[in-house]
């Protein structure tokens, strides 16, 4: 940094006391200093506010509060817990809620956006234009008012338990949610079980080799029957083998509700179809300019190749469209499960339900209760984006 | 090939033949678009039922079977009647204005077409001098709103706001969201790309831990925390502690956009203020700030609609936005009936709905304008 060394204000006097205040050097020196004492300064005046407030409240401060007994029931809980259980107890429960919800919002909102991003691309006028028309209302009516139609619109006004809609396979739906049938398994099923993990090795093993043979000899290889019948064949097989060792325990209306199955929230319910419906119509903006975004002459080479439409597909424009696709997408996964705390509306127990409303009107710590759950959010986003940068490095296009 | 030789040498051009029937006109749209395979036929002839099925669907509800008039809940009890329209229209001046005052309403409508002529001053490119109806934008109509609004000033009785709801909430919590969180992001922008690393660290810290978090923390937080942070006795509005959450929300995703702008000015922009001896504020001022901020105009109008939409979550925090005023509508015994909860939701869905595509068409028009300036 010779060069900024001589960058001097013009006139400012030579060999001065004062010489450095005048390089850019000590200019920084200072703004820097001056952001450390304002900063400071403000920080000092709202800590000493909030001691002095909080003591004023005879609200207790830290974390002891963590394995006090909560006291409180929660509609859904996937560990064990009970009102006896603590407050700490009490998060994870949340959490686990919160990343339910979540992941199984991902899943169901990458299949709705990607059939719907290429619904959008198709030659049928019509196919694109309802596309159109779905993308175009999802995105555009917030989240919160699809969750309120979807809660108190919907599923608030579906039949009691008595006259509740029966649904194919023993599943009922009503008011109280939606009951399934639990498979129930007997001996046996670990077989089953271990079929269906050695069907997943091999269909990886499978594709593995398969991309590795043609990258070699140029070879393709069908690999979608075989990875169908690997991942969903070799569980069946098993099952059949051992006699198919599962008994169903099937929700049965007993007095005023269903007893048995599982029991699905209807605010899970709620939830789970407001958020891939919403996201799901972002993420076919996303599909769709990501294959817009492979360029024509990319596909133009593929087909003078000689390619066939489904290779052409397969090798040239998916590769570089999930290039495009692949980093808002997780931006997107990453606002649904932010998103999963509207869950608080219409009272799915998800953790800022349960933590940041519950425990903290209970204990009244503020600061400690709302610290926790942002730093939960943060983990989850902060470890997204080294997901991303890793991936990015990866798929990054090798320039010459 | 038709062509005739009448005379040694001279080469007529027999008429055109019209093209195929099935390549041109309805028929050959149809067959081109809809009808091209018999996969595609099938596709089509499902599509074509399962939109009758929701057009009439729909209508059957919003207008045949719909109920049009009455005062209250019972006219809508029976149990496959539609929407229940008359919920709507007693509650219409609640959804639009909250509780605020009858004999007031004009100042808010006036607001409105100060703001409305205001911006279309700015908008729309025929209208000329957008120098003065952007100086009257930052100094003069945030005041006037805002003496209008609460009042207090020009002897107009002061509406406390908690008065204020409806659409009314919805909109000043969207644009005075955006309007401040352009200065926060702009800051914060310079922030993160400065060579001091106080402020660089700083301005990434802040940035990245709003931008992990969801707004209804943001909003907790100005709600429970934000007092407890104030010295004694000194206490805030509730929707001025909501607007401080949104504005410090919004203007992080701010930052992001305009140092995306900022990262698209050539380094030989920087270059040539820094030779001409240009300040840092002269250099930001003049020469990167104009231009970045022209880039990001499309990137600021959408975050826009992403605000609009976001303001529904003040709701959760006890402040009353058009679909928090629907909601509490909605327990009204009054009105109490199946089909009203809906009817309500659909009414605050087309009101959202008209606002949030009104101003993303707008923006993807200006930014189709916008490039076909930087196509030169």
């Amino acid at each position: 940094m010779a060069l900024a060394d001589e960058t001097r204000v013009p006139g400012a006097p030579r060999n001065s006391a004062l010489d450095w205040l005048y390089r850019r050097e000590g200019r920084q020196i200072i703004g820097q200093v001056l952001i450390v004492i304002i900063l400071g300064a403000f920080l000092w005046m709202v800590v000493s506010n909030t001691i002095y407030n909080l003591q004023k409240q005879n609200i207790a401060s830290g974390f002891g509060f963590w394995d006090n007994t909560a006291g409180f029931d929660i509609s859904q809980t996937l560990i064990p817990y009970s009102a006896t259980s603590s407050y700490g107890h009490a998060f994870w429960v949340g959490l686990l809620n919160t990343l339910l919800v979540s992941v199984i919002g991902i899943v169901f909102a990458t299949i709705v956006g990607f059939s719907v991003g290429i619904a959008r691309l198709s030659n049928n006028w019509l196919v694109a234009r309802l596309a159109t028309v779905y993308v175009e209302v999802a995105r555009n009516v917030p989240l919160l008012l699809q969750l309120f139609v979807w809660y108190f619109a919907v599923l608030k006004n579906l039949p009691g338990p008595r006259d509740s809609i029966q649904l194919p396979g023993g599943s009922v739906l009503n008011v109280r949610g939606l009951s399934l049938p639990a498979p129930v398994p007997q001996s046996g099923a670990g077989m089953v079980l271990v079929a269906a993990i050695v069907g997943m090795v091999a269909m990886i093993a499978l594709n593995v080799w398969a991309t590795r043979r043609q990258r070699e000899t140029g070879q393709p290889f069908g690999r979608l029957l075989p990875s169908l019948a690997l991942l969903l064949g070799l569980p069946i097989l098993a099952a059949a083998l051992m006699g198919f060792p599962f008994t169903f325990d099937y929700p049965v209306l007993r007095g005023f509700n269903f007893q048995g199955g599982i029991v699905v929230l209807p605010e899970f319910i709620a939830l789970l179809l407001g958020l891939v419906f919403y996201t799901g119509a972002f993420i076919a903006e996303i599909v769709r300019s990501g294959i817009q975004g492979v360029s024509r002459g990319q596909k133009e080479a593929a087909r003078a190749l000689g390619l066939t439409s489904g290779q052409m597909l397969k090798l040239v424009v998916i590769p570089q469209a999930m290039r495009i696709i692949i980093p808002p997408l997780t931006s997107n996964y990453l606002n649904l499960t932010k998103n999963s705390s509207l869950g608080v509306a219409i009272a799915y127990p998800d953790l800022v339900s349960v933590f940041s409303g519950t425990v903290l009107n209970q204990t009244g710590q503020a600061i400690e209760v709302i610290s926790v759950t942002m730093l939960v959010y943060l983990t989850l986003s902060l470890s997204t984006s080294a997901f991303m940068n890793w991936f990015n490095s990866r798929m990054k296009l090798v320039e010459r | 090939m038709t062509g005739s030789t009448k005379a040694a040498g001279t080469f007529v051009a027999a008429a055109d033949l019209a093209p195929p029937r099935s390549e041109v006109g309805v028929i050959g749209w149809l067959s081109k678009n809809l009808f091209s395979s018999w996969s595609n036929s099938l596709i089509t002839l499902v599509c074509l039922w399962v939109t009758w099925r929701v057009v009439m669907g729909v209508l059957d509800w919003a207008v045949f079977s719909a109920v049009w008039t009455g005062n209250d809940g019972t006219v809508c009890q029976s149990a496959n009647v539609g929407a229940c329209w008359p919920f709507v229209t007693a509650k219409f001046g609640q959804f639009m204005y909250g509780r605020y005052p009858d004999s007031e309403r004009w100042r808010v409508l006036l607001t409105y077409g100060l703001t409305a002529v205001t911006l279309a001053g700015l908008m729309i490119p025929a209208i000329p001098g957008k120098k003065w109806f952007g100086i009257f934008a930052v100094v003069g109509l945030p005041f006037i709103s805002w003496g209008l609004l609460y009042g207090g000033m020009f002897g107009l009785p002061v509406v406390k706001t908690e008065f204020w709801g409806g659409l009314l909430v919805t909109l000043v919590v969207a644009t005075v969201g955006i309007a401040g969180s352009f200065p926060i992001g702009i800051i914060l922008a310079l922030g993160r790309r400065s060579e001091m690393p106080v402020a660089r660290w700083v301005s990434i810290f802040f940035i990245e831990v709003v931008r992990a978090v969801p707004l209804i923390t943001i909003l907790f937080m100005s709600s429970v925390m934000l007092p407890l942070f104030l010295p004694d006795g000194v206490s805030f509005d509730k929707l001025l502690r909501a607007l401080i959450g949104v504005m410090l929300f919004s203007g992080a995703y701010m930052a992001e956009t305009i140092r995306g702008g900022l990262q698209a000015i050539p380094r030989g922009q920087y270059e040539a203020a820094d030779s001409l001896g240009l300040s840092f504020p002269q250099k930001m001022g003049l020469i990167v700030l104009p231009q970045a901020l022209k880039l990001v105009i499309p990137g600021i109008v959408n975050s826009f609609v992403g605000l609009a939409k976001d303001t529904s979550l003040v709701l959760i925090i006890g402040i009353f936005d058009l679909l928090g005023i629907v909601q509490a509508g909605l327990t009204d015994a009054k009105w109490f009936a199946p089909g009203t909860a809906m009817t309500g939701y659909v009414f605050a869905a087309f009101v959202f709905w008209v606002i949030c595509f009104s101003i993303s068409r707008y923006s993807a028009w200006l930014e189709k304008r916008l490039s076909v300036g930087d196509r030169r």
